[in-house]
């Protein structure tokens, strides 16, 4: 346990002093508020005439102002900052020559994995919390909308699932430093890990989709049913697609559901035709869990992969 | 049965695919003896102190370390023992201080006693003036003391000290020679040392191992394989000498 602290402070202390870290924080400090500031605008714009909808508040973080929202930005970019601060881990370490004076002590060697997680994550959690309540201060000032109570639940929700989201992501980078000993090798798969899962894997499922239901003679309803599962059944392997589809579902509550009724379960097209107001809190938490279960368990499977791989390992300082 | 060995080794072997990197390796080192282990590059040195450590698993055969099996319990054998790898690396940013801390962290040395030992290992291997500075601009003399201050810090039963002196210059290689027969001599620690500095060895070591392509090629006291090779007595050979002409028979 004693390994796990140490390190994990240690690299606590790093990141603070680092520019990569720096770096990172300004530039996402910079988009957010950029974005938070269109959406702003946006909104009290729209708003002039008409009483407030509910959940006005969250649509600072949905409604987008210049071509994608707060969401969609952490969506598509948050996965580099898991990547940006994983990719190296390990191999600098043994490129230093300080893995060999690391495992040299008495700890184990997880302790290493872990205690790099659980720094990186803290990270994570510093950088996302905080730019969240920079937006919400900006929307404030702009809309002047005090948020409900379930917004507030509903937007802490949405910070725990970008969290585990953005995990998953520095837990995949991890992997790719204990593989890739050459630290460019490791940020050039890491980058290709996200291109792959950005834009492949949801152009691909409608590929694939497609090509599977070529035969025109079925009903064009029922092609289009098939269509839709298989889509969504090939885009469930990109973290990105769980992610988009359980955050939407928490702080777009109007929305009620990212997918088209074909896609859904029956469980959600129930819930749907039941309640003609926004999807309540209880539902939005019930849709989203398997969602969120699945991003851990994805994260889970990355690390026992680090583990497996990194226990075997050859330790030379050459 | 009770030896007080600290170090047994009994048949050890690594195979890498292709080559045998240490073949049936069998010796001991005694408490408190410092024990000069000789090779070419490339001999096996190296990775028996892997093993002996628990970092690498041998292919067959067993060791113990101070009783301990390093393959089932490594990490209670390197709470024991302090190791100084060929090439060790350092955080550059950190001061001398802080890296010695960050190892006492490791350690679990609680705080209140770290800082103690810190200074006293700083002063030890003389770079106390220089606790503050980033070992980032240290030179290559001084990162290696900071690496012995490493060892120290733990207090550890033994020291495996793997080429401590590779690319120093000879005033340092002198000075640390000398500080590692202080240790043992005044510490009562026992010293594995790898090494090809033989004239340095010679001074020190009150046993030596000749390893040549991962065998062990002879062992014991320097007088010893002296008489065995040479046949002369104390005082006119070196260990140049003895080691070449193990070498040549090879
Ligand atoms: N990971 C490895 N894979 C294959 N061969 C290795 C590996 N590590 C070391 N060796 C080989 O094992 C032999 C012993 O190396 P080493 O223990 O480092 O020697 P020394 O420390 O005495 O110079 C060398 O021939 C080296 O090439
Ligand atoms: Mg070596």
């Amino acid at each position: 346990m004693g390994g796990v602290t140490a390190i994990l402070k240690k690299e606590l202390a790093d990141h603070f002093t680092s520019y990569r870290f720096l770096f990172l924080f300004a530039l996402i400090a910079m988009v957010s508020l950029i974005t938070a500031y269109m959406a702003g605008v946006n909104i009290s714009t729209q708003l002039v005439d008409v009483a407030k909808p509910r959940f006005v508040f969250l649509m600072l973080f949905t409604s987008s102002g210049i071509g994608f929202s707060f969401v969609q930005f952490v969506a598509f970019f948050g996965p580099l900052i898991g990547l940006i601060l994983g990719f190296d881990t390990i191999n600098r370490e043994r490129n230093e020559g300080t893995l060999s004076k690391l495992l040299s002590q008495p700890i184990y060697r997880d302790s290493i994995i872990n205690g790099k997680f659980l720094a990186g994550v803290a990270i994570i959690a510093i950088l996302l919390t905080s730019i969240l309540l920079t937006v919400a201060g900006i929307g404030l000032l702009m809309i002047g909308v005090i948020p409900g109570i379930e917004e507030v639940f509903r937007l802490f929700i949405y910070l725990i699932i970008s969290i585990t989201y953005i995990s998953f992501w520095l837990g995949a980078a991890i992997l790719f430093s204990i593989i890739f000993r050459n630290v460019s090798t490791s940020a050039l798969a890491a980058l290709a890990a996200w291109v792959f899962f950005s834009f492949f894997v949801s152009l691909g499922a409608n590929a694939v989709a497609n090509a599977l239901t070529t035969d025109t003679t079925i009903s064009s309803s029922e092609a289009q049913m098939t269509r839709a599962k298989i889509r969504k059944a090939v885009s469930l392997i990109s973290p990105m697609e769980l992610y988009s589809d359980s955050t939407i579902t928490i702080v777009d509550p109007m929305r009620r559901t990212t997918k088209s009724m074909v896609q859904m379960g029956w469980m959600e097209q129930l819930s749907i035709t039941r309640f003609s107001g926004p999807l309540p809190l209880g539902q939005s938490i019930l849709v989203v869990f398997p969602y969120i279960t699945t991003l851990i368990a994805i994260t889970f499977i990355c690390f026992g992969i680090s583990y497996a791989v990194f226990m075997r390992q050859e330790i030379r300082s050459v | 049965m009770e030896t007080g060995a600290v170090i047994e080794t009994h048949n050890l072997t690594k195979a890498y695919k292709g080559q045998t990197a240490v073949d049936n390796l069998s010796f001991d080192v005694q408490e408190g003896e410092i024990f000069g282990f000789l090779g070419p590059n490339g001999a096996g040195k190296t990775t028996t102190l892997l093993m002996l450590l628990g970092l690498t698993e041998p292919t067959s055969g067993s060791a113990k370390v101070i009783g301990i099996d390093p393959c089932r319990e490594p990490v209670k054998v390197k709470r024991l023992i302090g190791y100084l790898p060929e090439n060790m690396g350092f955080y550059r940013d950190l001061n001398a201080w802080e890296t010695l801390r960050f190892i006492a962290e490791l350690n679990e040395i609680p705080r209140s006693e770290a800082d103690g030992r810190i200074e006293s290992a700083l002063k030890t291997v003389g770079i106390y003036k220089e606790a503050e500075k980033k070992v980032g601009a240290f030179s290559r003399g001084m990162r290696q003391r900071l690496g012995i201050a490493e060892v120290l810090i733990k207090r550890p039963k033994a020291a495996f000290l793997d080429e401590p002196t590779l690319g120093l210059d000879p005033d340092t290689t002198n000075r640390i020679i000398e500080l590692i027969e202080f240790l043992a001599r005044e510490r009562r620690m026992t010293v594995l040392l790898s090494s090809h500095f033989l004239h340095h060895v010679q001074k020190i070591c009150h046993r030596v191992g000749i390893m040549i392509k991962g065998r062990m090629v002879a062992q014991g006291p320097l007088s010893q394989l002296a008489e065995e090779k040479l046949g002369v007595g104390q005082e006119s050979y070196t260990l140049e000498e003895i080691y070449l002409k193990y070498f040549q028979e090879e």
